[in-house]
């Protein structure tokens, strides 16, 4: 951009109205104006192309058009348009290729003025909006400052306020405690007005009633007086006694004594109970004692590798403890020591517990929070499963074994070898063992009586035969027989194969045959003989080696009959 | 105790324990497990005046007063045993700790008679005179009696066992100015000498001082022994809150205070192990003191909302079909219904939170209806029973061993008195109306008395054993007698056969 003159000639703007005021120093025709506006202003440069050519160079004034151009030019800096002339009084020559050199030149100053033109009118646009921008923004702010100035006087105003308030408060409260310590005092005053008054009535009345008494009591009132039937005995039996001044003094002394004893006796019921609370605490000190030692020895060793851990020092105390609790005795002692020593053992203990305490805490917390991002720890899910299946082994386990019992039972009961009779019989359930002893003790106490009854009814059948000394010899072989019968049933009071022979006719105890054998041991158990075989009838297995179960089962059945006839029978 | 063993002529069953047995919980029977009473029978009633109607301490009669004649029943049979006739309307009844003499005051007259129980033929009357009688009572031989005369001018002590007879001047006018031990030793008396208070302690074998202290209150209210006998309560008027304890030989042991400038104390109940001390004032809190130290263990408020849903509170509630007029109306004629008639009332558990109803006390009045007016310890310590002048309705039951509020009882009118059973934690209320309210910690019950007629409960009254109850209204009382839990099963069987 160059550098212009802008200088307001008023000579020429007043001539000339509608041209520019942009123009450059002349005291040329004014026509080398027009030359100038078109170097200035392009607007209208396009209209009046031909008007302006038209007014600045005619036919008649080229040679001065073209000399003040040439001036106009070489005062900008331009080569002149004239060739070089030798000599001065020679008349210059136009030189055609400065002219088109200049006229090259002045079009590209002009673009390139034109171009800095529009460049200045857009950054001048720009700067505008930029401009109302910032006057925008600038009114904005000071609305802003405008209402927080606004706010602040409010808030001020405010605050004065209820400064203003407190003040009142505080005066009020200020008054109201005035009021309240006036009221006391008023109250004060008034009580002891009262408790004055209140004294001198009582005094008053105090008097009458002394004059009262005095009037009712002296005039030996006849009315006063008790009417009794006669005097009833005291309550515990003694009789009164005479009131001396001797007699006064001891009962006083006693009575004091009596009083004295009734406080004792309080005072050491209560400090029984005391003592009494005092040893359950104690007690449970020294267990807790014990058992905080117990818990907290085996972790002797951890605190004291790291040396400076404070336990440390407070765990050979913990030993030292240990080694006191032996002395067991000294707990009893109440005194001063022990007890400082006690409580302040459990105290230590108790600081180092809690302290393991928090510890084991932070660790487990540590442990849950790492457990949470541990892939390896067993889900839930897992361990369900887990667990199902461990179950379900279990039943299958449960009922192989059941299978397994189930089968050694009937094995053993279709056995019929001693051997497996004293299996079996072992095999019987403690319980039901017990029931057969019972049961068997009272058959022998029975029998027994039994066998007294008879022998008293033989007896008495001796005497009898006496009498009758023809029918003696039989009857008395008879009863011989019986009688040999019966003790040699009773010497095998374990078996009753001999009954049963008596019945069967074979009276060989040691019989050989397989059949007879389950039938001289069933009997033994002859109550629980029975449902053994019927349970074997329910579970009637093809393996039974023996004769058909329902014959077994028959005999049985069949040997009880017998045995409760024969009872019947004695 | 079983209906069968008692001529059935005169008993009759409760309505509604009857029909509630037999409908289940319906018939005012809240319980979690069997309550307070298995099964109740009711005697007659029988004619009363006022109020007078006590059983004696050795648990075997029953005395009880018509206008000026005394009747001694049995207290099993309800069979009359004695009849005696006193020279005017009797005021009050009592009897010897021996249950051998009973005394009958009437003050209109200045007179005491005095019955014997052994001997019917043999009387005494006691006669004051110009001196004016207004308060009588035994000693605890049961061989002396204490008058007081008009005025609190003495209290003269009358043998029965020699013509001797001890003057004691001075005695205060005041709540409860004479105390004895639970042994019968001593004596305790307020007196008033020189607008000061005193305290005298007399040996009641001869009547001798024992100790005389003047204590430390403006107003002497009243004084109250320890049941162990060793050490003394005495408050101040209500004036001020003030607790004195002083030691049998006179010592003072502490004094409490709780609060300044606004009424003080309004009741004061000793547990039976002498351990608690409740004392219960007009801001409607109780405070209990201990024994070792006397200091505050914990204060009971009685507030009028309960929110703790650990409290139960039973709430009496009106079951009557709407027709009925409302409480006054009842009972409705009962003598063609019987048994059969609908209970009017039962209990329900509230669900908290639950707000009492509360008075507005008027505070231009003297003695106003604020504070714990009652307060009583069940025979095992374990319970604390209160009752809140501005909550009439109400009967809060604290819970001593835990020191909480155990549970409420809200009545429909207000609480007229309650009583502990002797034997057990369980707690008689009546509240003048035509039933009988039964709490122990199994449950609560409410009991329609029968009979024709309206029964107002005004008064209830235990029988040592705790079998049985007295109820007292206004010109009758009957008993009450209860089954315990042992029975359930009989006696539940047994009503079926009854009814």
């Amino acid at each position: 951009m160059g550098d212009w003159m802008t200088v307001t000639d008023p000579g020429l703007s007043s001539e000339s109205k509608y041209i520019s005021q942009y123009t450059s120093e002349t005291k040329m025709s004014p026509s080398s104006l027009y030359s100038q506006q078109v170097l200035c202003s392009s607007i209208p440069l396009s209209k009046n192309v031909h008007s302006f050519f038209s007014a600045f160079c005619t036919e008649e004034n080229i040679e001065q058009s073209i000399s003040y151009l040439d001036q106009e030019l070489t005062t900008f800096g331009f080569p002149s348009l004239y060739e070089e002339s030798k000599g001065k009084e020679t008349k210059r020559e136009l030189n055609i290729v400065a002219v088109l050199n200049c006229m090259n030149e002045l079009l590209v100053l002009q673009r390139k003025n034109l171009l800095a033109q529009e460049n200045v009118e857009t950054q001048n646009l720009k700067l505008g909006s930029d401009m109302d921008h910032l006057q925008n923004c600038y009114a904005k702010l000071k609305e802003q400052l405008e209402t927080s100035r606004r706010e602040m006087i409010g808030l001020q105003e405010r605050d004065r306020q209820l400064q203003c308030k407190n003040r009142n408060l505080h005066q009020l409260l200020k008054n109201e405690k005035d009021e309240v310590q006036k009221l006391q005092n008023i109250i004060a005053s008034r009580a002891t007005q009262y408790n004055h008054d209140m004294k001198r009535k009582e005094r008053e009345y105090n008097k009458l009633k002394e004059r009262l008494h005095q009037l009712v009591m002296n005039k030996k009132d006849k009315k006063i007086a008790m009417e009794v039937l006669n005097y009833v005995g005291r309550a515990d039996g003694k009789r009164g006694s005479w009131r001396t001044g001797k007699t006064e003094a001891s009962f006083f002394l006693r009575n004091e004594d009596e009083m004295y004893k009734i406080l004792l006796n309080d005072y050491e019921y209560r400090q029984k109970q005391i003592l009494m609370e005092n040893a359950e605490l104690k007690k449970v000190l020294q267990q807790m004692k014990k058992e905080m030692i117990s818990l907290l020895s085996p972790q002797k060793q951890k605190p004291r590798e790291r040396a400076d851990d404070s336990t440390g020092t407070v765990i050979s105390d913990i030993e030292e403890d240990a080694g006191e609790l032996s002395r067991e005795s000294t707990w009893d002692l109440s005194c001063e020591t022990v007890r400082e020593q006690l409580t302040n053992s459990i105290r230590k203990q108790w600081r180092i517990l809690k302290s393991h305490v928090e510890k084991l805490d932070n660790q487990v917390s540590k442990v849950h929070l790492e457990g949470f991002n541990d892939e390896d720890v067993i889900s839930r899910q897992d361990h369900e499963q887990e667990t199902e299946k461990l179950e379900l082994e279990i039943q299958q386990c449960k009922e192989m074994i059941k299978t397994q019992q189930q089968l050694l039972q009937q094995q053993l009961a279709t056995a019929c070898d001693d051997d497996t009779t004293s299996l079996l019989r072992d095999c019987y359930l403690l319980e039901e063992k017990e029931r057969l002893k019972e049961e068997w003790s009272l058959f022998k106490e029975q029998k027994k009586n039994f066998e007294k009854e008879r022998r008293s009814f033989t007896e008495a059948a001796i005497r009898l035969g006496l009498e009758r000394k023809a029918f003696e010899e039989e009857r008395a072989s008879w009863l011989k027989q019986q009688f040999l019968n019966m003790t040699t049933f009773d010497h095998q009071n374990s078996e009753n194969v001999k009954l049963f022979s008596a019945f069967s006719g074979s009276s060989d105890r040691d019989n050989p045959t397989v059949h007879s054998r389950p039938r001289q041991k069933k009997p033994h158990g002859a109550p629980s003989g029975s449902p053994v075989c019927t349970s074997k009838l329910t579970k009637s297995l093809p393996a039974s080696p023996s004769t058909s179960d329902f014959c077994q089962t028959r005999s049985c059945v069949s040997e009880y009959r017998y045995w409760s006839i024969v009872l019947s029978v004695y | 105790m079983h209906a069968s063993a008692r001529s059935p002529d005169w008993l009759r069953r409760s309505s509604s324990v009857t029909s509630g047995r037999g409908g289940a919980v319906a018939a005012g029977w809240v319980s979690r497990s069997w309550g307070p009473a298995a099964a109740m029978n009711f005697s007659e009633a029988f004619k009363l005046s006022s109020l007078l109607c006590k059983f004696s301490p050795d648990g075997k009669y029953l005395a009880s007063c018509v206008q000026y004649r005394l009747v001694v029943r049995d207290a099993n049979t309800l069979q009359i045993c004695q009849l005696y006739t006193c020279l005017d309307q009797i005021q009050h009844i009592e009897w010897s700790a021996d249950s051998l003499f009973i005394l009958c005051a009437l003050y209109k007259r200045g007179l005491v008679q005095v019955w014997s129980l052994e001997q019917p033929e043999w009387h005494c009357k006691i006669d004051e005179g110009s001196a004016g009688l207004v308060a009588s009572c035994w000693s605890p031989d049961g061989r002396h009696i204490l008058n007081t005369t008009e005025f609190h001018l003495r209290i003269t002590v009358w043998s029965l066992c020699t013509k001797s007879v001890s003057y004691i001047k001075y005695p205060k006018a005041c709540q409860q100015g004479i105390t004895f031990t639970r042994d019968g030793r001593y004596l305790a008396l307020a007196e008033r000498r020189d607008c000061k208070d005193y305290v005298s302690i007399l040996v009641c074998s001869d009547w001798q001082l024992l100790r005389h202290f003047d204590t430390d209150t403006q107003d002497l209210a009243g004084i109250e022994w320890a049941p162990n006998g060793c050490v003394l309560a005495a408050w101040d008027s209500c004036l001020e809150y003030k607790i004195l304890l002083y030691s049998l030989d006179g010592r003072l042991l502490s004094a409490f205070c709780a609060y300044e400038w606004s009424l003080g104390i309004k009741s004061v109940a000793w547990s039976p192990s002498s351990q608690f001390l409740a004392v219960g004032s007009y801001d409607g809190k109780v405070r209990i003191l201990n024994h070792v130290t006397w200091k505050m263990i914990t204060e009971f408020g009685h507030p009028a909302t309960i929110n703790n849903p650990k409290i139960v509170v039973y709430k009496e509630a009106e079951k009557s079909p709407p027709l009925v007029l409302g409480r006054l109306a009842f009972p409705p004629p009962r003598a063609a219904a019987g048994p059969l008639s609908s209970t009017e009332s039962e209990y329900e558990v509230a669900s908290v939170p639950v707000s009492l109803q509360t008075l507005k006390p008027a505070a231009d009045r003297a003695n106003p209806r604020i504070g714990i007016g009652a307060l009583a310890f069940s025979p095992d310590n374990c319970f604390l029973a209160t009752r809140s002048d501005s909550v009439p309705t109400a009967v809060w039951i604290w819970d001593i061993q835990k020191l909480r509020l155990l549970a409420v009882l809200e009545q429909l009118s207000a609480v007229r008195c309650f009583q502990w059973d002797p034997r057990q934690a369980r707690l008689a209320i009546c509240t003048g109306g035509g039933k009988v309210y039964l709490w122990s910690p199994a449950g609560c019950v409410s009991v329609q008395v029968p009979g024709e007629g309206d029964f107002q409960v005004l008064s209830v009254c235990w029988h040592l054993s705790g079998d049985s109850l007295a109820l007292l209204s206004k010109d009758h009382f009957c008993l009450c007698f209860l089954e315990t839990e042992q029975g359930v099963g009989t006696a539940f069987g047994q009503r079926g056969d009854h009814t």
